[in-house]
Order: structure tokens, then sequence, then C-alpha cells
């Protein structure tokens, strides 16, 4: 293995992330190479040196601001929510809208009430036999002959004038 | 990420105190502010709860959730370069300032003298500025292989590089880093 292929392969080599055979490879090049050793020792350094740096921890707030952050994110509505949404009517036309409906409910209502009740058939034959006579009389009279020769009818009212002048 | 994807809202709970801690530390070491580090975190994670529905398990979790921090971490560095170049100018000669954020969380199980505290801070202050020094892709590069321990795979994919273009980049990376912290490296050495 030549210096130059052992750039790609130093770093893993010193965090133990090659394999048995690379590991094999990359120790055969150190055990000849002195400026291949020192470097992989001094990487080796500053890894040490990096595990040095203290962690944070992040501040007590930190949970509730992004908790906050989250509950003020807006809703995912499906499909019908979100047509719902947009078609639903403000509360002064669902109103209006009610009061309309309760109106035409209370006319035709009141409508059906003013109908005459329904007449059964042997009602309205009592009642055209009551209105008979009537019936038959009016027959008569219009139908006889006699009648229909007389002269028009004279002015009472004036004929009782005279009779009382006399 | 399945469950949070069914409207299970205590998987999500589980999710943010699973990665709250190693995203945290990740976007500090990216951007070097924790403020801002734990402002991005927030993001990634309300990037991850809109994008619930839509998440396909065909990557890890983890590759796609570092994936996210990166690309912020790296717009949010290229939109504040010149911020923080300013802030770099007027910041005092002794950088206390700069880590003090740090300061509180640091445990010592010894008792070291003040001698010792300071020499260990500029150690790691030392550290620190070898990593911030990095070019960013290198850093990001280095801060998933080394804290995350993600494999090469799952790196590339986040950086959107090729696996060899990635062994190539840590390589570099741990050059400039060996470089950097010679004398910490020969000291280490030493020990």
């Amino acid at each position: 293995m030549s210096c130059e292929r052992m750039e790609s392969r130093i770093l893993a080599y010193v965090d133990g992330r090659l394999n048995e055979s690379e590991r094999a490879e990359v120790q055969k090049h150190l055990d000849a190479c002195p400026v291949c050793r020192v470097r992989a020792t001094e990487f080796s350094s500053v890894s040490d040196l990096l595990d040095e740096l203290p962690v944070i921890e992040p501040s007590p707030a930190f949970d509730v601001r992004v908790r906050a952050r989250v509950a003020a994110e807006p809703v995912k509505q499906g499909w019908w929510a979100l047509l719902w949404t947009t078609l639903r009517p403000s509360p002064r036309i669902a109103f209006a809208a009610s009061m309309l409906l309760l109106a035409t409910v209370f006319v035709a209502y009141r409508g059906v009430d003013q109908v005459p009740p329904p007449i059964s058939p042997d009602q309205a034959d009592s009642e055209m036999m009551q209105d008979l006579s009537v019936m038959e009389d009016h027959d008569t009279l219009s139908n006889f002959e006699p009648l229909k020769e007389l002269p028009p009818p004279v002015d009472t009212n004036g004929a009782d004038d005279d009779q009382q002048q006399m | 990420m399945l469950d949070v994807k069914a409207g299970d809202e205590q998987s999500f709970g589980l999710l943010l105190q699973r990665y709250r801690t190693p995203l945290v530390n990740f976007l500090y070491r990216m951007v070097r502010s924790r403020e801002q580090a734990e402002d991005l975190a927030q993001e990634v994670f309300i990037r991850v709860y809109r994008a619930r529905e839509e998440y396909v398990p065909s990557a890890k979790f983890t590759t796609w959730l570092f994936r996210i921090a990166t690309n912020l971490a790296l717009n949010s560095l290229r939109d504040h370069r010149h911020q923080k170049l300013e802030i770099s100018m007027d910041a005092p000669v002794t950088t206390d300032a700069e880590d003090g954020d740090e300061k509180p969380f640091e445990v010592a199980d010894k008792h070291p003298t003040i001698e010792q505290e300071l020499v260990e801070e500029d150690r790691k202050k030392m550290i620190r500025h070898a990593i911030e020094k990095l070019p960013e892709k290198q850093r990001a590069a280095v801060l998933l292989h080394k804290y995350q321990e993600l494999d090469y795979a799952e790196i590339a994919k986040i950086l959107s590089v090729s696996e060899s273009a990635l062994k190539s980049l840590l390589f570099r990376a741990y050059e400039s880093l060996r470089v950097e912290l010679a004398p910490l490296v020969t000291r280490h050495g030493a020990k």
C-alpha cells in the first residue's frame, strides 16, 4: 500500500472502523513507513483531544420553546375538513338562514290550518237532501208556463205611494 | 419517527428528548454561539415536525436530522459571516465572554488549583479554536464523525458528497488539526 492510499484509510484505522483484512494491510504499511506511523499516532492524539471538549446541555427553556412552537403550528386538515372550512357559512348568514327556514315552516303550517276539512261522501249527500226542496221549488217556478205569460212586474213601491195619497 | 408521522405527539417528545443534546452540541460547535445553536436546533425540530407526514424511512432518521441541522448551520454561518467578523474584532483580548457559556457545564472531578484551571481552560480554548478555524464543510465532517459517530456513508449523505470525497475532507481536516494543535499533540503524546 502506498502513502497516498493510506490517506483514505488512516483515520478509519485510528477509529477502529476497518475490517480485519484492511487493518492488517494498513498495519503492514505503518510498520514499514515512519511518516505514516507518526501521522497515525498524531491523528490518534487529535482524536483524544477532541474528546476533551465538554458536552453542553440545552437550556431548561429549550423544550418549552420547541413545544410552544409545535403547538403554534397550524393543524393539517383532511380534504373534507378543508372543504367544510372553506364552505362553512359565517354565523350571521347561518342565523339568517335559520330564521328564514323557521318563517317558511310557520307559514306553511298556517296555510294548512285554513284549508277546510275534507267532506265525507255521506255528509255531502245529506247536505244535498236538505237543499232538495228549495231546488225543486226553483225548478217548478222557473218552468211554470202561465207565469211566463204574465206582464212584467209593476213597481209596487209607486203603487203604494198612490194608495197612500188617495 | 413513524409514530410521529402517525400523529403520536408523545413520540415527538421522545425524539426531542433523545436528540436535543447531540443536536445543540453539534450546532454549538458549528456556529460557536449557544443562543444561535439553540435557535437553530429549535428550527430543526420544527422542520422535522412539519415534514412528519412526508417522511419516508428511506434513510436513517439521524442522517435526515443532521442533514437538516448541517444545512441550517452552513446557511447561518454564511448569513452571519460579516456579523461574526465584526464581533471578533470588537471582542476583548481575553476571550472569556466567548467561552463563558460553557463554564457552568464543565464539572471538575478533582480540585485543581487556579493555575491548573487556567491551563485546562487554555487547552480547551485552543481545541475549540482549532475546530473553529476549519473550513465549514471540514468542520461539519469532523463533528459528525467524531461526536455523532455516524458512519462514512451517512456523513457523505448529510454533506452531499461521495464517500471518497468525505475521506479526503476528513484527512485534510485532521492534518490541519494536527498542525494547529501541535503543542498539545506533543504534550498529549507525552502523557
